[in-house]
């Protein structure tokens, strides 16, 4: 079990894209060890700062962050930040299943390899561990060798989940894993994230309300850039402070 | 009504049709003509003599028709050339899709392109009257004498000796239009058709593989090296290939800079005449139906045989390639 004090602290944290402010002074803190659900309508800015926490916003040209991010104490903005460790250590999985076009075990065996481990007999170890808490060992086992994009969708969403447990993160961000996925997909990749918990912090953005619900700890609410509500997931669903929460928690919009 | 728009539909079918139709048959008759007027010279003087022969002696009496020392002009100067323009052309597109800041790449991107269509006659006038003289006149002179001297002054037993001799033999440019000069002036011709198609196939890659990469700690060169360039494998072979199919048939530079001689080329100094220069060069004096006329749609027939099984390739390749991610996606 990881240990149970917060893992990232948020503070006055905001996020432009050009002139645009995508995400408005958020303040917030991730439980260690827990699962975090992200929810809020399309364009409200919750992948944009699922996305920050491990500085994948980078990477979009025109972005300019304010504020801070700690993790573990240590805020991830600053100058000396070495990015590369952070987002070993802050691990993503995308919307849309993104194996590499190479085989199974190259997929998972991708990070520890860029991160200087050669030896044969360690990669194998690593694979197949990773694979084994991705609940794919079993499945793919026969077919290490096979294209990562001969697997089913599930599979392969699973495949990316094992690919960033091979590099021991801390945290997992998943940025609405199932959404490309079936309902018997989307079931198994729910179970897994909760047998993960015990190992890994979780943040998950989803569109899907009942699946905040059903395996997240905490749920924070977004609307326009804003963080309408954060707290526990029962008080959220059950009995939400504001209005707008309920509101969209209800149905009556997004 | 409705007929009138049927009939409508139908002739516009039909124009269209026929329009697609005439340019292949156009083409087909074109290559039927030039394997016709070829099949003689094989036929007449045997085709090992004629592909393997080392006289190209046309116009003598008996003439000569050995076409080998015109192949090996063309492996030659496309050798010579491929080895500059590949590692040129492929890092060009490697910079301008992953390197240069995206204002750039929108200056590059359209500049690349308009180079691929420069006239290459230009090209080989550059070098016939710059890059030439150049050869001979500058570089001969130091790296074939003061280069000598001065390795002979170390005393350095090797280098002062057999590197010196060597250098005093194999530096001297007799003259400048040879295959290097000819190879220097196809780099440029070929770099931007490799770069483009390969700039193409760079951006291909999909986001998503970038993302992937990035998110589990690995650096851009990383990223360039071990996810987007095996992932655009097919396209970038594509790219070189085509990239020697434009070397190959080339030939204004050839006939203006490759120095004309038809002898098998030794060494990157010697002159050649590579198969498109022998054509351009002798067409217009060989006799209507004379063995000399046939020999050169002979070359021709070559020559449309080796850019056939390129493009055969190429296409090839693109079409596995295209196989393997949409069978993967199912």
């Amino acid at each position: 079990m990881v240990d149970d004090g917060n893992i990232f602290e948020i503070k006055d944290f905001s996020i432009y894209y050009g002139d645009f402010m995508a995400v408005k002074n958020v303040r917030i803190d991730v439980r260690a060890g827990r699962i975090t659900a992200i929810i809020g309508p399309s364009g409200c800015g919750k992948s944009t700062l699922l996305r920050s926490l491990n500085r994948m916003n980078d990477l979009i040209i025109s972005s300019r962050v304010e504020g801070q991010v700690l993790f573990q104490g240590v805020d991830i903005y600053h100058r000396d930040t070495d990015v590369i460790e952070l987002r070993r250590r802050v691990g993503m999985v995308f919307q849309k299943p993104n194996p590499f076009p190479s085989s199974v075990y190259e997929n998972v065996a991708y990070g520890p390899k860029i991160r200087g481990i050669r030896k044969k007999s360690q990669l194998d170890e690593i694979v197949e561990n990773a694979l084994v808490r991705a609940d794919l060992w079993k499945e793919v086992k026969d077919k290490l060798n096979e294209s990562g994009l001969s697997l089913s969708g599930g599979q392969m969403q699973r495949l990316c989940i094992a690919r960033s447990l091979a590099q021991e993160p801390e945290v997992l961000l998943f940025d609405e894993p199932t959404s490309a996925l079936d309902p018997i997909s989307t079931a198994n990749i729910e179970n897994l994230l909760q047998e993960l918990q015990k190992t890994v912090t979780i943040i998950i953005v989803t569109h899907n309300m009942q699946q905040a619900a059903r395996i997240s700890n905490y749920t924070a609410f977004m609307y326009l850039g804003e963080m309408i509500e954060f707290g526990d997931t029962d008080t959220i669903f059950v009995n939400p402070y504001n209005k707008l929460t309920e509101e969209y928690i209800t149905g009556r919009f997004g | 009504m409705a007929l009138r728009w049927q009939t409508k539909e139908k002739a516009v079918e039909i124009i269209v049709r026929s329009v697609g139709l005439t340019s292949v048959i156009i083409l087909l008759l074109i290559g039927f003509f030039l394997f016709k007027e070829a099949f003689y010279i094989f036929y007449k003087e045997g085709a090992a003599k004629v592909i393997f022969g080392s006289q190209w002696y046309p116009t003598s009496d008996p003439p000569s028709f050995g076409m080998f020392p015109l192949i090996m002009g063309t492996v030659a100067v496309t050798f010579l050339t491929a080895v500059m323009a590949i590692p040129l052309g492929l890092a060009t597109a490697v910079y301008i899709a992953e390197v240069a800041h995206h204002r750039v790449k929108e200056f590059l991107k359209p500049l690349i392109e308009m180079l691929a269509s420069f006239p290459s006659v230009v090209l080989g006038f550059f070098g016939m009257v710059v890059i030439a003289p150049i050869l001979s006149n500058r570089l001969s002179p130091v790296l074939s004498e003061k280069l000598p001297e001065l390795l002979k002054g170390t005393n350095i037993p090797f280098i002062s000796t057999t590197l010196a001799d060597f250098c005093y033999d194999k530096l001297f440019i007799a003259s400048g239009l040879n295959i290097t000069t000819a190879a220097l002036m196809l780099t440029i011709r070929a770099i931007p058709v490799i770069a483009s198609i390969a700039e193409d196939a760079l951006t291909a890659v999909p986001r998503t593989y970038r993302e992937a990469s990035y998110s589990l700690g690995a650096d851009k060169w990383e990223t360039i090296w071990k996810v987007v360039i095996p992932s655009a494998v097919s396209g970038l072979s594509v790219a070189v290939i085509l990239g020697i199919g434009t070397i190959i048939g080339e030939t204004m530079i050839v006939l203006m800079v490759a120095g004309g001689a038809a002898v098998v080329p030794h060494w990157m100094f010697d002159p050649a005449r590579p198969m498109p220069a022998a054509i351009a060069a002798e067409m217009a004096e060989a006799p209507y139906r004379s063995l000399h006329y046939h020999a050169l749609f002979g070359i021709g027939a070559i020559l449309f045989f080796i850019t056939f099984i390129l493009s055969l390739i190429s296409d090839f390749v693109s079409k596995k390639y295209r196989a393997v991610r949409i069978g993967g996606k199912a």
